[in-house]
């Protein structure tokens, strides 16, 4: 298993470590996943997301290459701007959602921890017919996410970059705690927030990580941990890579249609996604609500209604901010409508829940 | 984490607490540990009895589901239904405030088949 280079702060917080993208990585600290989800919302926390994989793209062919790959459109990215965007496979399948930077004279890749070799093949593969040169610099990085409404103040206490200058989904480059930091205004909350990536030891991230916590001793900073980070992307009905889509999933069913543009020419999958949504696709990515106490809709429980299997669930758990269940699945076309009636099976036993729409918390 | 010597514990994380022919029951420090937060307790409020190894409930917490297994037999005489407001008291006091049902042993020879607090702290490692 690896490891980031927080992993000694991790231990010396106790906090509770388990497996995740072959990294050994925190799902919560000392105060539970409620009170970190909390924590964010609001004031700052403060996420070791290391595992998350970077690629840079290079060379004459670079925006052509990644027109090609991607879904979105990079031609409207200008240095310093930030996209979210996905790949599929030719079958229409999704290999992975990421970030795309524009850097100036390269672009890098933000890719999903648990996808790096993966997407790694299946960029090279791609690649061979355009004039790029691709690297994974994932090992080099470390990635803090630093979320919540404190976070601005927190962070700019340690750098001359002026923060409130970096508008949503871009980023700029400059010294935080005296180490260049590429300071993203990104994140999986919801909240204001920043993603910081430098490069540098482990003396490098410990330093960084000391000084962040310093700096928001005031606003009541502490360290989240990826349980909260699922629950905080959930509210906000964020897609989750491995639950919510995969390979046997494609981008128009799963609501990404607004980052798949087929009017930027011909790309992977492009004419197989065209289909799919001329054709309406035959399930869709939907909210759901229980009606029911004390039952949480879990990944992988069955949708049905009357006797009729519809879908399955992708993500479900309590929301923090909401108090209450809160799920993403997805259902049969016909049953995509807000307040439309479904049941859930869990234990062999059917709860009854409603389609509504997403966020869950705005 | 706390394992009192006055109880007696089940392979699935549960605690007995004897009084006279009346068992207390509800989940050890490490369930509650390992279920993080706990976000429902649910015991359907029909319940008239329990079966030992058989499920009787379900608690609901952040990280996971968990069956709640009866680690003896008998009559229902008591559901804890303030857990229902509170449940996270279950992660707070496991052993106390967070019990969760209290029956009346039908079979209470079924106690032998428990574990006392040195060998659940050695089956948990």
């Amino acid at each position: 298993m690896k490891i980031t280079r927080f992993n000694s702060i991790h231990k010396k917080l106790n906090a509770k470590l388990v497996e995740f993208a072959g990294f050994e990585m925190p799902i919560q600290y000392k105060g539970g996943i409620i009170h970190e989800h909390n924590v964010v919302r609001e004031k700052v926390g403060v996420f070791d997301v290391s595992h998350m994989g970077e690629f840079e793209v290079r060379g004459a062919d670079a925006l052509p290459f990644l027109q090609y790959l991607t879904l979105n459109d990079v031609s409207k990215l200008s240095e310093g701007h930030i996209q979210y965007s996905a790949m599929c496979f030719e079958d229409g399948g999704i290999v992975d959602d990421f970030l795309v930077y524009h850097m100036g004279d390269y672009y890098m890749l933000v890719v999903n921890g648990a996808n790096i070799d993966k997407d790694w093949e299946w960029v090279n593969k791609i690649a061979k017919k355009f004039d790029v040169q691709l690297k994974d610099t994932s090992d080099e990085y470390n990635l803090l996410a630093v979320q919540g409404p404190e976070s601005l103040k927190t962070i700019q206490k340690l750098t001359d970059t002026n923060l409130s200058e970096i508008e949503s989904y871009h980023f700029k480059i400059g010294k935080v705690a005296g180490i260049e930091t590429i300071i993203s205004r990104t994140g999986y909350t919801g909240e204001l927030g920043f993603e910081l990536y430098f490069k540098g030891n482990e003396a490098d991230a410990e330093k960084v990580w000391n000084e962040l916590f310093k700096a928001g001793e005031e606003f009541g900073i502490e360290p989240a941990g990826l349980g909260a980070r699922d629950t905080l992307r959930m509210e906000k009905g964020y897609c989750l890579y491995g639950n919510d889509i995969d390979e046997t999933t494609n981008p128009i069913e799963a609501g990404l249609g607004w980052i798949t543009k087929f009017n930027k020419g011909e790309f992977v999958a492009s004419e197989v996604l065209a289909k799919i949504k001329a054709d309406k696709p035959s399930r869709n990515l939907v909210g759901i609500l229980t009606n029911v106490e004390r039952f949480i809709p879990r990944h992988g429980y069955k949708i049905f209604s009357g006797e009729k299997e519809i879908g399955v669930v992708t993500s479900g758990n309590i929301s923090p901010s909401l108090n209450k269940p809160i799920a993403i699945g997805y259902v049969a076309a016909e049953f995509k409508a807000p307040g439309t009636d479904i049941e859930i099976e869990a234990r062999g036993k059917k709860f009854p829940a409603t389609v509504t729409k997403m966020p869950f918390l705005a | 984490m706390n394992f009192p010597e006055n109880l007696k514990y089940s392979t699935d994380h549960e605690w007995v607490k004897v009084e006279g022919n009346i068992a207390v029951i509800g989940v050890t420090d490490h369930a509650q540990s390992e279920l993080g937060d706990i976000a429902y307790v649910d015991i359907a409020e029909d319940t008239t009895t329990l079966t030992a190894n058989e499920v009787f409930g379900t608690i609901e917490a952040v990280k996971a589901v968990s069956d709640l297994v009866a680690p003896v037999s008998g009559k229902v005489v008591a559901i804890n239904e303030s857990l229902n407001d509170d449940p996270a008291v279950v992660n707070d006091d496991p052993y106390g405030k967070g019990w969760m049902v209290k029956v009346e042993m039908s079979n209470p020879a079924e106690l032998d088949e428990l574990m006392d607090a040195a060998a659940y702290k050695n089956m948990i490692g």
